[in-house]
């Protein structure tokens, strides 16, 4: 098999704050193999934009850090760089695209002011840079690219913003994109428009993603794989279809039960107890024991192992052989599709 | 932009218009016209004659309401009359005044917009260090100390112990330079500390918005986001306060002006104070004012100039 | 009635003060911020120099009758016999004179031109400035929150008022403001206080004026005005407190401006009477020593570092403030 474009092992980000040490990303693995999308999913606060900062290495000084661990890209560890080694990487091999198109272009400066800015600080000349650019907002299905390039970014909507930060992360043809939330801040018919235009570019280029969202629908539609993240761990990791089918972990099954769609009319929506635990202060074994319906003793004083069942990763006992005292399994089952 | 301009002009009169009811009333309402002629009159005890004769000349001894009128066209038209202590001609003395007084101010002006600013991206560009930590420290330090100490003591340390520059005075011509010299370095000094934080804090503002991240992750360099992305944004606060203070470039610094021997606008003003001089007062008052509506107008034209977002209408 | 005044509002503000404090530390939001307070050790050093500054103003500000005069505290620890003339601190015999005379006590900063000690005119300055300070402040907040708050909230008409008295003040030129009002009141500490508080309203009334605009049209004061919650209960129990953390940090902050523009009005001789103490008076009188022969310091080191410290302190303290109260106004 051919060697994974990315491959994060043990990956641990810490946020010094005046409560705290905050473990926002606290051992966290995963690889993303050469045109592949792996979605990467979660609530807010459990670490997975922080993750993706860290992969850029833009974790915000001074106050975070990132601990330990490898973030290997072609081959090479990224943690390894020097600072402008790693600007090298940056917006050339790997690009990013935030969640708030409002305020991620800068005010002050046109947009083709900003899209050529891309292409030169990676040694484009100007010309060249400006009639590329021209070309990328074309192929981001932009009207008027000329008309565009005079613009400022509060004379556009928010769709149309995004899209220039897809065209700016996309200039120089980097092999991954690391997309945080890009339509979240967006309208649901735009929503759409942008992911199929990132799906369309991936087939044109061949690039891989990496998807961040809390949005499962949009996990459905572009991932091939999917990561689950809690608490800065990642509690289940599978084929997109696999875990669609059968969710294993716990909290995978709370986030599809919760989904309205699932339920029949008269019922009462179904929810996860209790909340997301503080960064500071996770819980000592299992994170998600406290809400865990399923839980029982060990839960609370073994931190689980982060297993291969079936062809998928699971962080839970309950799927784990080696652990003596868990229920049997055929009964956690039924009670999950009741 | 030019319909913009004429409208606010506009809308300065009935501001103006407030200015010299209040003028007035601080003057000439509040304040007995007797009292005023017995400060300015030399004799010990002026006899009632003396005291009118004083009055009529200075026309103080009219109805408040004809006394209000002709205040307001003078004011209006410009003409300041006569000083109530010397007895010259107020346009006159300041017209002489503006001179002197923009050559020191502006020397000042330009050197302190340089470095204030450049010690502020040089404390941006560190931040989160010791060198910034240090140096905003430092800068709250600066700004606690008054400005009479600056000037009394750099006025010693420059003029008397070191010798460089002539302790007061002034030349006009070509030689002003020695005579402004110190002044203008003692301004520059004594505005730095609360000039170089507000501008610092301007900056580290610009540094925590979001464009900034998205430039970091296309890859530009550090210097680039400061001298680029951050200066730009961060012009536009900052002309604020140096786009009103250009047209007080004439008015000048009272306190310089007087310790220096500058014979611009503020000693004329600080000269009148001391010897109770209420209509070289109201003229400056006045002239501030007008000034003040002038700069505030640039202002809003350089936002204009500088920020693709903001709209004249 | 004068000095019953003010002495009686010092007292009464720091009391006044004590309680809000006190009160406020079981508010959840305000907890919050005296934790994060404490912890800036800073921050309590400049409180503590406050603190002991306040308590000299205090001393200051007790005093009784004896023979024809009032006397305070501080007069009946401090004051000292008065010289001839100038003497350095420590110093025996007095200088600048032909023949030195042997001194009448000791000084421990010296004297000054009419032989006064140094120290305890220092001293003495103390109360000028806290009162400078704190007097102004009590003047200027409830003008500018009654403004602030009725232009931001009611809109409009009222808005339009407000903004155009602003405006009109906000175009005199402050210092040129300040001088022609000196003059017309004349010198004494109750009128500078008015005359600051004229000048300096107008930039907390903006400032209340924007952050009532902010407050206003948020989901729970919409909600209290479907309820039929009448305006006076809305602002005093909505709007307000949210006013309170932007206004108690820009009140401290403008406290130093205050001082440091007593020291400049009474070195213009617009300031205190010549006879009340002030380190602007001191300044004003020590201005032609440096060029004498030998140079006489003392007086002027002593009041500019005096005055120096307090401002350094409220300046500290109230950077501190504004990181507790809200860390999103952070500069860093």
């Amino acid at each position: 098999m051919e060697e994974p474009l990315l491959q994060v092992e043990e990956l641990r980000t810490y946020l010094r704050s005046p409560s705290g040490l905050a473990r926002a990303v606290d051992g966290v693995s995963f690889s993303i193999a050469r045109g592949e999308t792996l979605g990467l999913v979660g609530e807010s606060g459990c670490g997975k934009s922080m993750t993706a900062l860290s992969i850029m290495q833009l974790v915000p000084e001074p106050a975070g850090y990132i601990a330990s661990g490898k973030i290997l890209f072609k081959g090479s560890d990224l943690l390894d760089r020097t600072w402008e080694e790693m600007r090298e990487v940056r917006g050339r091999e790997i690009g990013m695209i935030f969640q708030e198109p409002m305020t991620s272009l800068n005010p002050v400066f046109t947009i083709g002011n900003q899209l050529v800015e891309s292409m030169v600080v990676h040694g484009m000349p100007s010309p060249k840079a400006r009639r590329r650019a021209v070309e990328l907002l074309k192929r981001v299905e932009l009207d008027e690219p000329e008309k565009l390039m005079r613009q400022y970014p509060h004379e556009l909507s928010g769709g149309m913003r995004q899209r220039v930060m897809i065209a700016m992360a996309l200039a120089n043809e980097p092999d991954l994109l690391i997309a945080d939330e890009p339509t979240t801040a967006l309208d649901v018919t735009v929503q759409a428009q942008i992911l199929s235009l990132i799906r369309n570019l991936q087939a044109d280029t061949g690039m891989s993603v990496l998807l961040i969202t809390h949005d499962l629908g949009i996990v459905a539609e572009m991932a091939d794989h999917v990561a689950v993240m809690y608490a800065g761990q990642i509690v289940e990791y599978a084929a997109v279809t696999e875990l669609f089918a059968s969710p294993c972990h716990p909290y995978t099954r709370g986030l599809f039960q919760s989904l309205p769609a699932r339920v029949r009319r008269g019922q009462d929506l179904a929810t996860l107890e209790g909340t997301v635990p503080e960064a500071e202060a996770w819980p000592p074994a299992c994170r998600f024991e406290p809400r865990c319906p399923y839980r029982w003793a060990t839960c609370a004083t073994k931190p689980p192992r982060y297993l291969a069942v079936d062809g998928r990763r699971v962080r839970c006992h309950l799927y784990d052989p080696q652990v003596a005292d868990r229920p049997a399994h055929g009964a956690a089952a039924e009670e999950a599709d009741r | 932009m030019l319909r913009y301009v004429v409208r606010r002009v506009l809308y300065a009169v009935p501001i103006l218009l407030g200015v010299s009811i209040v003028t007035f009333v601080l003057f000439y309402a509040t304040s007995s016209p007797e009292q005023m002629a017995r400060r300015n009159l030399s004799a010990k005890n002026p006899t009632k004659e003396q005291i009118q004769e004083w009055l009529h000349v200075h026309g103080y001894d009219k109805p408040l309401a004809v006394q209000f009128r002709k205040h307001m066209t003078e004011l209006f038209l410009f003409r300041f009359g006569k000083s109530d202590t010397t007895g010259e001609s107020i346009g006159a003395r300041m017209r002489a005044g503006m001179g002197p007084s923009l050559a020191v101010a502006s020397l000042a002006f330009i050197a302190a917009l340089l470095t204030d600013i450049t010690f502020a991206l040089v404390l941006a560009y560190f931040r989160g260090t010791y060198v910034d930590l240090w140096g905003t420290f430092q800068c709250v330090l600066l700004m606690s100390i008054t400005a009479l100490v600056y000037i009394m003591g750099g006025q010693f340390v420059l003029g008397k112990v070191l010798k460089y520059f002539p302790l007061a005075g002034y030349q006009s011509g070509l030689h002003a330079w020695k005579f402004v010299l110190m002044p203008a370095i003692i301004g520059v000094v004594s505005g730095f500390g609360s000039s170089v934080r507000f501008y610092r804090t301007v900056m580290l503002e610009e540094m925590n918005q979001d464009y900034v991240r998205t430039a970091r992750a296309k890859g530009v360099s550090e210097s680039a986001i400061l001298f680029k992305h951050v200066l730009k944004n961060a012009s536009i606060p900052i002309l604020t306060s140096v786009v009103l203070s250009i047209p007080f470039l004439l008015t000048g610094s009272l306190l310089l002006e007087s310790f220096f021997g500058i014979p611009g606008l503020g000693s004329l003003t600080v000269d009148a104070i001391n010897g109770q001089d209420f209509a070289v007062v109201r003229a400056m008052v006045f002239l501030g004012t007008a000034l003040y509506i002038i700069g505030a107008i640039l202002t809003d034209i350089s936002y204009a100039l500088v920020d693709p977002r903001v709209r004249l209408e | 009635m004068h000095s019953f005044l003010l002495n009686a509002v010092p007292v009464v503000v720091v009391g006044l003060l004590v309680a809000a404090v006190l009160r406020a530390r079981r508010e959840p939001l305000w907890a919050e911020a005296f934790r994060r307070l404490r912890r800036n050790r800073v921050a309590m050093v400049a409180l503590c120099v406050i603190g002991i500054y306040g308590l000299i103003g205090f001393m200051d500000s007790i005093g009784w009758q004896r023979d024809d005069a009032r006397v305070t505290v501080i007069d009946w620890l401090f004051q000292r016999p008065r010289e001839r003339t100038y003497s350095a601190p420590l110093a025996t015999m007095t200088t600048g004179e032909p023949r030195p005379h042997k001194l009448l006590g000791r000084h421990l900063l010296g004297t000054d031109g009419v032989g006064d000690d140094v120290l305890y005119l220092t001293l003495k300055g103390v109360r000028t400035g806290l009162i400078v300070g704190g007097f102004t402040s009590l003047i200027v907040t409830p003008l500018a929150l009654l403004f602030g708050m009725l232009a931001g909230y009611f809109g409009r008409r009222v808005d339009d008022v407000v903004q155009y008295i602003y405006t009109v003040l906000d175009s005199i030129p402050g210092i040129l403001l300040l001088i022609a009002l000196m003059m017309v009141l004349g010198r004494g500490l109750v009128q500078l206080c008015v005359a600051l508080g004229v000048t300096s309203w107008v930039g907390l009334c903006r400032l209340m004026r924007g952050e009532t605009l902010k407050h206003r049209d948020r989901e729970y004061v919409r909600a209290a005005r479907a309820l039929g919650v009448g305006h006076a209960r809305i602002l005093a129990r909505h709007i307000l407190p949210n006013l309170l953390p932007v206004l108690i940090i820009q009140v401290t902050l403008g406290f130093s401006g205050l001082v440091l523009a007593e020291a400049i009005l009474s070195y213009l001789q617009l300031g205190v009477e010549a006879g009340v103490g002030s380190w602007g008076n001191m300044i004003d009188a020590a201005r032609m020593e440096l060029a004498r022969e030998p140079i006489i310091w003392w007086n002027l080191v002593s009041a500019s570092t005096a005055l120096f410290i307090l401002v350094l302190a409220f300046n500290l303290f109230g950077d501190a403030l504004r990181d507790a109260i809200d860390p999103r106004l952070r500069s860093s």
